[in-house]
């Protein structure tokens, strides 16, 4: 066995856990009304010093730990930065888009962290069981984070709406570990993936496969399992939408591809068409509703099920190319996402008060920094080359095509052709010069803030390095994918595994 | 010097645009950073026809290295005879397009600037990308500022017409993706010149290859563009400012054509230019009789701009020789000839705040130096002897009698209506008895900076009259595809014929 202690397989999630804990003690010790911004930078250092932590893994030798239950490897260090640098945006984000006054500051900053925590864990997770606490741990922070404007009769009925559907299809997933359970008699997904295709029940294996798809599906937000995402992106405070559009879908991804290329490639001829048929439906439906929105978060949401349908078709690639392309996907549209929900934070107001796309109108004659980094945003989920958005398209179609799924890819592109029409309408409504009776002119826009500034500084330097040298990005994604691919034996791996040499 | 000089007049707009981005919008200061950005750009430009080697015809100042490892993406840039002089007018309608927009832009400097520097690195990268990955990236990357710009400075309906320009040229250039990355999974090459080889060899099988140069060929017709894809001319022409309308049509569609579609695929373009020739024709005297009806003058020259290309395109699809050296001249005189009427159809709306033709008449005693311009230069559009136009008609329509009189005759009427509308504008606007509009508002002549613009262009035009042989020396060079007059005369498509680089 390996010699490394079993707490460095987990160090990023150990640290962010007592972050969070810090922060809550601290929160509570803290006089009522004294300002808990600092609590903020902290709950962001420690994020960072987690995000560090998880670069820093790469240089263990891949292998896992805790009786095989959490794994370290290129593909979750890929996922742990990403997560950390999502969480890293949203924090600073936070720290200027909260009103001074809002009660709970510290608890947002604590739930924050410990999503972290539940969706790392999530994609480093080699066992069922601990993929279910990982998934919860990151649900209920987001599920009260949904509902942390309890003033506005929008946020908790977000935050029930998301609380209720969310419970739904996590007992999905459980069932579907439970089945799965029962056709191999184990929970430990690389002795499933060894036992799965020789159970002697296939039925139940087949149908745990459902059962759990349902689940995930719904965590990523796919038709048509959508239902929910709009309602509750309207609801949640802007910055809250910025991390929960990315964070726990990158999570909920990451198990995806664990799920279908790691446990049940020998399905393959069961859930690539139900993927190819999610994937069209989602992107379309996603599309088509967009384009009759006309708040902005709202429209947003529809697009985010669009992207969704995007990332799937991905998953009609072979092997080690759909697993890089989704993973890149993932990553592309992160930053770009967390970017325009930054936006929509200062632009739209923390309480939303310039909630419709009519309000956005000649922003960037107010406000030129904002309004051209918007349209830099939407430019990138058009998928404009030189943006992280078009080389995630790029891929994921390039992969699709391989995967011999040429209709899909077509779909795929007239749907970013639809796509771009509201995108476009939000981007030129920024653009427009406005008339001087607009309602939007006369409210103010809040100065823009350090954190904020940080933030986005960030989210548009990760859009424009995707976009323009993606090798980097690309080359990590396709290393983590050949970790998946062929499923390696637990905990006995060389370390030399983690430096194969991708294929061109 | 050579190896570099390409990639320098490529960064030179593009540090330009992040320094206006980054200096603060003060007074005439992005404005002056652009001028001298576009001046160095056209400086560096100049450095391209002194040092090319016309003896040696093929690509020159060549760069090639790797960008993206996978797929296999090239940073490969070069000119040649055919590129050399669009890579020069670009660097000059750079200054040009500044000292338009001087005073036409008073507001939002800083977004114009950047914006409009932006639009010409696009344009550069166009002309001398030979990945053809890198080609698209650019290509792509032209439609945002300039969506952006009519969206933001549009006379009536900006948002609407960016919309409807964006997605006219954004939703074709789909199936060109799905086309090029289909002949990379065949070639494994986005090269320009392994394609060039590949497919002339017969690496891609002849029934996909149809459709695929359907799809290059579908979105530069739309760019140019060719009747009936022009719906978004008029719309663009009369909403956009003016520096940005004066680059938008025809370059860039038809140097693709020439390049890619011509180039890369000379037996598919063979078979479709008869229809192409009588698309051209058509285009010529439609745009000719709604040039003759319209009342705003934007749209007046949107449409006597589509009867000129048009012409521009019997000559690129009547595969020969000369039609393709005049085909290559006339898209400069063009370019040229159509820079100098928007400057001056500008200044006019600066003076007069209207387009409407009928609100004018009379000018020429309150504006001499602006009608004595404007005659010239409709001179040098109607093909008078002496001036530029003369040249470029002349080789394309007497390569077109060559192919087929009736076609020849029908294009020689439309040079005639062109006469007709631009004489009768002139008639319409400088002469005849003095308008209401002429008589109350006083407007002063052409103002320094304005003439500092039209001379030079006037004297041009003059010099391109009298000595083609200056440009055409060296567009001669521009390697052609396939010879076709002896598989025409034989009457069989020379599928089997290795690409010869014939010089003339």
């Amino acid at each position: 066995m390996n010699s490394i202690p079993d707490i460095y397989r987990i160090l990023p999630e150990v640290i962010l856990t007592i972050t969070g804990v810090l922060v809550m003690l601290i929160d509570a010790s803290l006089a009522p009304l004294t300002s808990r911004r600092t609590l903020g930078w902290f709950a962001t250092i420690g994020t960072g010093v987690a995000y560090l932590a998880s670069v820093w893994q790469l240089s263990l030798p891949m292998g896992t730990g805790y009786s095989g239950t959490v794994e370290t490897s290129p593909f979750t260090v890929f996922f742990h930065v990403l997560i950390c640098g999502i969480v890293i945006v949203t924090l600073l984000l936070s720290l200027d888009a909260l009103p001074e006054d809002s009660h709970h500051q510290g608890e947002y900053y604590a739930l924050m962290v410990f999503g972290a925590v539940g969706m790392c864990l999530l994609t480093a997770a080699t066992e069922l069981l601990v993929v279910f606490i990982g998934l919860e741990i990151s649900s209920i922070s987001t599920y009260i984070l949904a509902g942390y404007r309890k003033q506005t009769g929008k946020g908790p009925e977000a935050a029930i709406k998301y609380f209720l559907l969310g419970s739904f299809a996590t007992a999905f997933l459980l069932y579907g570990i439970a089945m799965v359970f029962g056709a191999t008699g184990t929970t430990s997904i690389y002795d499933i993936a060894r036992q799965a295709a020789t159970a002697q029940n296939q039925l139940l294996v087949e149908g745990a496969l459902a059962m759990m798809l349902v689940g995930i599906l719904f965590k990523v937000s796919a038709a048509p399992f959508h239902v929910w995402t709009p309602d509750v992106y309207e609801g949640a405070p802007s910055p809250v939408v910025a991390l929960m559009s990315t964070g726990p879908k990158a999570a909920a991804f990451a198990f995806l591809l664990r799920l279908l290329y790691e446990m049940f490639p020998h399905l393959r001829h069961l859930w690539s068409p139900v993927l190819w048929v999610v994937a069209v439906l989602s992107m379309t439906i996603g599309n088509l509703a967009a384009l009759r929105q006309q708040n902005v978060k709202r429209m947003l949401a529809y697009s985010a099920i669009a992207h969704a349908g995007y990332l799937l078709a991905a998953f009609a690639g072979f092997g080690s190319t759909g697993i890089a392309a989704a993973t890149f996907y993932t990553a592309a549209y992160a930053a770009m996402n967390v970017g325009i929900f930054a936006l929509v934070t200062i632009a739209g107001g923390y309480n939303d008060e310039r909630p419709l796309i009519a309000d956005y109108k000649g922003l960037i004659y107010r406000s030129p920094l904002l309004g051209s980094l918007i349209i830099f945003f939407l430019i990138s989920l058009i998928g404009i080359p030189f943006t992280g958005g078009f080389f995630g398209k790029f891929y994921s179609f390039t992969a699709a095509v391989g995967g011999g799924a040429v209709i899909l890819a077509v779909i795929g592109l007239l749907n970013s052709g639809l796509a771009a029409a509201y995108y476009l309408r939000l981007a030129f409504a920024v653009a427009q010069r406005p008339d001087e009776e607009d309602r939007a002119v006369r409210t103010p826009i809040a100065p823009i803030g350090l954190g904020i500034i940080t933030a986005l500084a960030l989210a548009t330097i990760a859009t424009l390095a995707l976009g323009i040298v993606p090798g980097g990005a690309l080359h990590a994604a396709e290393t983590g994918a050949h970790t998946l691919q062929p499923s390696p034996a637990p905990a006995s791996v060389p370390a030399e595994v983690t430096v194969i040499q991708t294929t061109p | 010097m050579d190896s570099m000089i390409l990639t320098l007049i490529l960064l030179a707009p593009l540090a330009g645009a992040i320094l206006v981005a980054l200096l603060p919008d003060r007074s005439k200061l992005p404005a002056w950073l652009a001028l001298i950005s576009t001046l160095v750009t056209f400086g560096l430009a100049l450095h391209l026809p002194a040092h090319y080697d016309a003896a040696h015809p093929g690509f020159q100042f060549v760069v090639n290295k790797p960008w993206i490892e996978n797929p296999a993406i090239f940073y490969h840039v070069g000119v040649d005879g055919l590129s050399l002089w669009l890579v020069v007018l670009v660097g000059l309608l750079g200054p040009i397009g500044v000292l338009a927009s001087w005073k036409a832009i008073q507001r939002r400097e800083k977004v114009y600037y950047s914006l409009f520097l932006v639009q010409q690195t696009a344009m550069l990268g166009v002309f001398i990308s030979l990945d053809l990955m890198v080609y698209y990236g650019f290509w792509e990357l032209s439609l945002v500022p300039m969506a952006i710009l009519i969206a933001m400075y549009g006379r009536k309906n900006g948002p609407a017409a960016a919309t409807k320009f964006f997605l006219f040229t954004f939703i074709p250039s789909a199936p060109l993706l799905v086309a090029i990355l289909y002949l990379y999974s065949r070639t494994g090459s986005f090269q320009f010149p392994d394609l060039r080889t590949d497919i002339a060899v017969g690496a891609v099988p002849a029934g996909a290859l149809f459709w695929v140069a359907l799809a290059f060929l579908f979105a530069f017709a739309v760019k140019v563009p060719v009747f009936p894809l022009h719906g978004w001319l008029a719309d663009t022409f009369s909403e956009a400012p003016v520096a940005m309308a004066m680059v938008v049509a025809g370059k860039l569609g038809l140097y693709s054509m020439l390049r890619f579609h011509v180039g890369l695929f000379p037996v598919q373009a063979h078979n479709i230019a008869p229809l192409l020739i009588a698309l051209g024709v058509i285009g010529i005297l439609y745009g000719a009789c709604l040039a003759l009806v319209q009342r705003d003058y934007w749209r007046f020259l949107a449409f006597a701009a589509m009867s000129h290309l048009g012409l521009i395109t019997v000559g690129v699809y009547g595969f020969t020789l000369t039609g393709w050296t005049g085909a290559t001249y006339q898209i400069l005189n063009n370019e040229l000839i159509d820079a100098a009427l928007f400057v001056l159809l500008g200044a006019l709306e600066i003076r007069y705040a209207t387009s409407q033709i009928a609100a004018y008449g009379g000018l020429a005693n309150r504006v001499p130096r602006l009608a004595t311009l404007f005659v010239i230069v409709s001179l040098a559009m109607i093909g008078l002897p002496m001036l530029n136009g003369f040249i470029g008609e002349f080789l394309i329509l007497s390569s077109t009698f060559t192919i087929s009189h009736s076609w020849a005759i029908a294009a020689t009427v439309g040079v005639i209506l062109s006469a007709a509308y631009m004489l009768w504008m002139i008639q319409r606007v400088f002469y005849g008895t003095e308008s209401k509009l002429a008589a109350e508002s006083p407007a002063t002549d052409l103002r320094l900076s304005e003439q500092l613009v039209l001379w030079p262009i006037a004297v041009l035009l003059l010099i391109m009259g009298v000595a083609p042989n200056l440009w055409l020396r060296t567009i001669e060079t521009a390697p052609k595809p396939i010879v076709l007059q002896q598989a025409r005369s034989a009457d069989q498509p020379a599928v089997t014929s290795v690409p010869m680089e014939v010089q003339r």
